[in-house]
């Protein structure tokens, strides 16, 4: 098996992995967790693509390796974002819930800002 | 035997993923995902991506390690209620069943990419003469690219527009982070003064290098701002308000540069970002050194988050 199959199928199995620990973790920080692992495995997926490309005396496709480099920033970014909100609604309402059961003390406190 | 290595690296990584998944503490399930990180940065060496695994280890890994154990620190209170919302048998067996249902069908995927694989990679080589440089992923990220780099420096500032704007009312214009009070002969402080000259001199060398061999802006900015950050931290610096006019300068100032080159590209060259003949490097240079300080202080304040503190110190 080559390097690119061996870490394809890794990265399909961090896929999956990742998917199950965003839909069942509750704490939104672990859900950024899991997300951020889906994140790692499509671009891992995507890096066994540009390993396949090889050629013109390259060790990998550089286009989709380009546009990886891209992608991780861009997933920093939108991590940073997602942990700002998260630490924005633990100090408004001194929890992180997002059970639907659980709505109306957040509503209240963001109505009197 | 780098087939061994290889198998022994998938199964760390997939522990890992799987351990970052089922930890009981969410510290401990970013510790975890550190080291996740720090292992990926292996495998893309492996997949012959030396560009890619610089970024993954100081953005991937580093830098979003970093934001999750301060998260993780903060959130630490919220974990015991978080454990009782955890959905019943049924919910979790039928995630399980769309998880592997998904990984499957990838793994199919896989196996069946077409053979022999297509690339661009012998465009790019019989192209990047035109662009005067030797680092074939920069070629593409500042070259046939460009648009996405442009777009992604965007990105970037969007998101700490974004991230500025969760701050509360009282602290809007202030600083962000906490006020640090590491004693000055403090190990931290000692740490901070010996190795921030080391730390900017080799993310100069990898932003320099980038242009022929594998680093470039993005690895040595997330280098510069470690530093910055660690200074910060040990207490010898503080962070500057987000209300300051240079700052503001600054941070627009690379996205400003590129979007300059690319209008002077649609009149001198005929099309927007494309470079006059003869002159790619010295504009691939231009845009290069406009967006270092940008990033460096983008990434740095993103780490920081939302101003939490007045103007005064």
């Amino acid at each position: 098996m080559t390097a690119g199959t061996l870490f394809g199928l890794c990265a399909a199995v961090l896929i999956g992995v990742g998917l199950y620990g965003l839909i069942v973790n509750p704490h939104p920080l672990r859900k950024i967790l899991a997300f951020n692992v889906v994140g790692s495995g499509v671009f891992l997926l995507f890096g066994a693509i540009a390993y396949r490309g090889a050629g013109a005396g390259m060790g990998g496709d550089p286009v989709p390796q380009a546009l990886l480099i891209t992608g991780i920033v861009v997933a920093f970014s939108a991590t940073a974002l997602a942990v700002a909100l998260l630490l924005r609604l633990f100090d408004e309402t001194g929890s992180v819930t997002l059970s639907s059961d659980a709505p109306a003390k957040a509503g209240n406190d963001a109505g009197a800002h | 035997m780098t087939d061994v290595l290889n198998i022994g690296l998938s199964a760390l990584i997939l522990g890992l993923a799987v351990w970052t998944i089922v930890a009981r503490e969410a510290y401990a399930a970013v510790v975890g995902f550190i080291a996740y990180g720090l292992l990926l940065t292996l495998v893309w060496v492996q997949l012959h991506g030396i560009d890619v695994a610089l970024t993954e280890a100081a953005i991937g890994g580093g830098l979003t390690g970093a934001l999750l154990i301060g998260a993780a620190a903060r959130l630490r209170g919220s974990e015991t209620t978080a454990r009782t919302e955890r959905p019943g048998t049924a919910t979790r067996w039928l995630a399980a069943g769309v998880s592997c249902a998904v990984a499957v069908a990838l793994a199919i995927c896989v196996l069946a990419l077409p053979e022999p694989a297509p690339t661009l990679a012998p465009e790019v080589l019989a192209n990047i003469a035109v662009t005067e440089v030797g680092n074939p992923i920069t070629a593409v990220l500042l070259a046939f690219r460009a648009m996405d780099t442009l777009l992604e420096a965007i990105v970037l500032l969007f998101a700490l527009i974004g991230v500025w704007s969760l701050a509360p009312d009282r602290a809007w214009g202030g600083r962000p982070g906490l006020l640090q009070s590491a004693g000055p002969n403090g190990m931290l402080a000692f740490a901070a003064r010996a190795l921030s000259p080391i730390g900017v001199v080799t993310g100069m060398y990898v932003f320099w290098i980038g242009a022929d061999h594998p680093g470039g802006k993005f690895q040595g900015a997330t280098i510069l701002a470690a530093m910055w950050l660690l200074v910060m931290m040990a207490g010898l610096a503080d962070a500057p308000p987000i209300s300051r006019r240079w700052l503001r300068w600054l941070l627009v100032a690379g996205p400003l540069a590129f979007i300059a080159v690319g209008v002077l590209g649609a009149i001198t060259a005929g099309a927007f970002l494309s470079y006059p003949q003869g002159n790619a490097k010295t504009l691939i240079l231009v845009i290069e050194f406009a967006l270092m300080p940008t990033l460096t202080l983008v990434l740095g304040l993103m780490l920081l988050g939302a101003p939490r503190r007045g103007e005064s110190p």
